[in-house]
């Protein structure tokens, strides 16, 4: 019983960095209806020039400040100058702009940065709580990713703006006759997405340490959570992350002799055992579509 | 499409052989294919040992990204877990060579056939998937195959991380050709017959039937097509062309590991499927040159910005290309011949 506990706590502060990730690709996926596979090195990148700006100096809370607006406008900007000519183009191929996208990014920043392990500050400490089962830090990733989740609710259902961005990513031409910018939407998506994948950089870096590579395993597992929710529900998104976290978890303990080498393969295979019988996630809305 | 003409009009029917007639014929588009076929089979006498190598590797992911082709570009299912079949295919060229020491030639048969199976077998739970959601499917069969690989319990077969070597084919005694030339012959005729097998697929009732599910599976399945069975097939032939590549694979590089069939090998292959051309059979080579000579360029360039380069270079082949080399090369055809219909008029 006491191992169990402490391995769904370790499991929920694991699960916490993947329902992060999680939150910011639903997010971009609400916004242009597609995986973005560059997610992860995006809020890498963020989470480098937070790094920077806290090297020459500056305060915590104003370089954290200052890489969510950087990367918000950074987010418009590839939206604009390169999602905008491959819009109409087969979506395989801009599935490959992504994966182009992931390279430059990735690399740029081992060229810049090098390829040695950072440490990365947190503000919020490492003590420990409940009888040392997480820290201070996993607490506060949780918190912060239940806020953002609580926050993006309200925009999506309460704004006009949220409201726009849903309907312009649903149905453009239909958006568009109403009055609605489908392309800024689209930018402000792209924007909104780059700025809670940096809030997620620089939650999980203190965590995973700081370097070029560090996101591409957190960001598969982003996906798994993200599809195990539902790619149409946030809350969903943010409940997935954690149960692949707690499955991981739970899987490499109590399986016996296969558990520690294969619990990513045993995480997965359980994640598509659920999808045979929710085919669209476990919280998403199945899509019914016009023949 | 396949015609809905009724029974009663078989009257109609000459038009039918009609048309095979004009396909049969041979066009431009003939001479050049026959043109590459004897440029490839000239060139490795001329080139040096690696770079035939090179293109023996060429041809074998043109193979790969084949198998990937049938099933994302004519039946229309997404798949980031061919990497694991490639795997599968490798090691199981390897093991029969190392553990059993089959000949190398039964070591096709075998990896194609195991492969059909496994894909058969994945593309039953994967009906139930659609998209993005089968994205996932495919990728968590793709992340678990090198772990599975690595697992102590299989290390007696697969080695374990160490991998294993495999012994490569040599020359018979009775042709004057070295090993690398070998190898890239014997890669190279069983590629041409595989890339006509799918050919004559695509072309064949059974073709038209996949790729009706492709444009529109209700429509498809309201003319009498099963499309649960159609869609399990061509996973697993999409499976036995990946699975028959790794093998060709294992017998080139004579080694196979587990951290080579990883998830970044199932991105490579899409990236090749995409810059040659969805739906395209010839396009698959051209992604098979694009996936192993432009990482080397880049790299070339610059090795520090090497990743960045090649994405530089991934976009702007999209921005020109959108719909991979395929694509591009059916906009000049179409510009050509209209140009040649409107010329003499002006003249």
């Amino acid at each position: 019983m006491e191992l169990l506990l402490q391995q769904v706590m370790a499991g929920l502060a694991n699960g916490a960095i993947y329902a992060c990730m999680a939150l910011s690709v639903v997010m971009i996926f609400q916004a242009i209806d597609h995986l973005n596979f560059a997610q992860g090195e995006m809020a890498m990148f963020s989470t480098f020039i937070a790094w920077q700006l806290i090297a020459w100096g500056t305060p915590y809370w104003l370089a954290f400040a200052a890489s969510i607006v950087l990367s918000f406008v950074a987010g418009v900007l590839i939206d604009r100058v390169l999602f905008r000519p491959v819009q109409k183009a087969p979506i395989l191929s801009q599935l490959v702009a992504f994966i182009a996208l992931f390279s430059i990014l990735n690399s740029s920043a081992g060229q810049i940065w090098d390829y040695t392990i950072k440490t990365f500050p947190t503000p919020f400490g490492h003590t420990p709580l409940l009888g040392s089962l997480v820290d201070t830090h996993e607490a506060a990733m949780i918190g912060v990713t239940l806020l953002l989740l609580v926050l993006l609710y309200a925009f999506f259902r309460g704004t006009r703006l949220g409201l726009a961005m849903r309907a312009a990513a649903a149905n453009p031409e239909s958006a568009r006759l109403v009055g609605v910018r489908v392309g800024w939407m689209t930018a402000l998506g792209w924007g909104m997405a780059a700025a809670i994948g940096a809030v997620a950089g620089m939650l999980i870096a203190p965590v995973v340490f700081l370097e070029p590579n560090m996101m591409i395993g957190v960001l598969l597992y982003g996906f798994a959570g993200a599809v195990l929710g539902g790619l149409s529900s946030p809350a969903g998104a943010v409940i997935g992350g954690f149960a692949v976290g707690v499955l991981e978890n739970l899987a490499g303990t109590f399986i016996p002799y296969v558990g520690q080498e294969l619990k990513l393969s045993l995480a997965l295979i359980m994640i598509v055992i659920v999808l045979m019988f929710r085919p669209s996630g476990l919280f998403g809305r199945s899509v019914v579509s016009r023949v | 499409m396949t015609t809905t003409i009724p029974k009663d009009d078989v009257a109609v029917a000459p038009a039918v052989p009609a048309e095979r007639a004009v396909r049969v014929r041979l066009g431009p588009r003939h001479l050049i294919i026959a043109g590459f076929v004897v440029a490839a089979f000239v060139v490795p006498l001329l080139s040096s040992s690696f770079v035939t190598f090179q293109l023996t590797e060429v041809l074998i992911y043109g193979l790969a990204i084949l198998g990937l082709n049938l099933l994302t570009g004519f039946n229309g299912q997404f798949s980031l877990g061919h990497s694991a079949f490639y795997g599968i295919g490798a090691y199981t060229a390897a093991i029969l060579i190392h553990n059993y020491e089959v000949s190398y030639l039964w070591t096709l048969p075998a990896a194609g056939a195991l492969c059909f199976v496994i894909g058969f077998l994945f593309g039953l739970p994967a009906l139930r998937l659609q998209n993005l959601y089968l994205a996932l499917a495919t990728f968590a069969l793709a992340t678990a195959m090198p772990q599975i690989l690595k697992f102590h319990a299989l290390e007696g077969w697969t080695g374990g991380v160490q991998g294993l070597v495999v012994d490569q084919p040599e020359a018979p005694g009775f042709v004057p050709i070295s090993d690398d030339q070998w190898l890239y012959y014997f890669t190279l005729i069983v590629m041409l017959v595989m890339f006509l097998c799918a050919e004559f697929l695509i072309h064949s009732r059974t073709g038209r039937a996949i790729m009706a599910i492709r444009d529109n599976p209700i429509a498809a399945a309201a003319m009498g097509i099963n499309n649960s069975l159609y869609k399990t097939l061509t996973f697993g032939v999409s499976a036995l062309y990946t699975g028959v590549a790794g093998a060709l694979g294992a017998l080139a590089i004579g080694f196979v590991a587990p951290d080579s069939f990883t998830i970044f090998l199932s991105i490579s292959l899409l990236v090749g499927l995409v810059i040659g051309g969805v739906g395209s059979i010839p396009g698959c080579l051209f992604g098979g040159l694009f996936v192993l000579y432009v990482p080397n360029i880049a790299n070339a360039l610059s090795t520090g910005l090497a990743g960045a380069i090649y994405g530089v270079i991934l976009l702007l082949v999209i921005f020109v290309m959108p719909a991979g080399a395929a694509g591009f090369v059916r906009i000049v055809v179409a510009r050509i011949s209209r140009w040649r219909q409107t010329s003499p008029e002006e003249s």
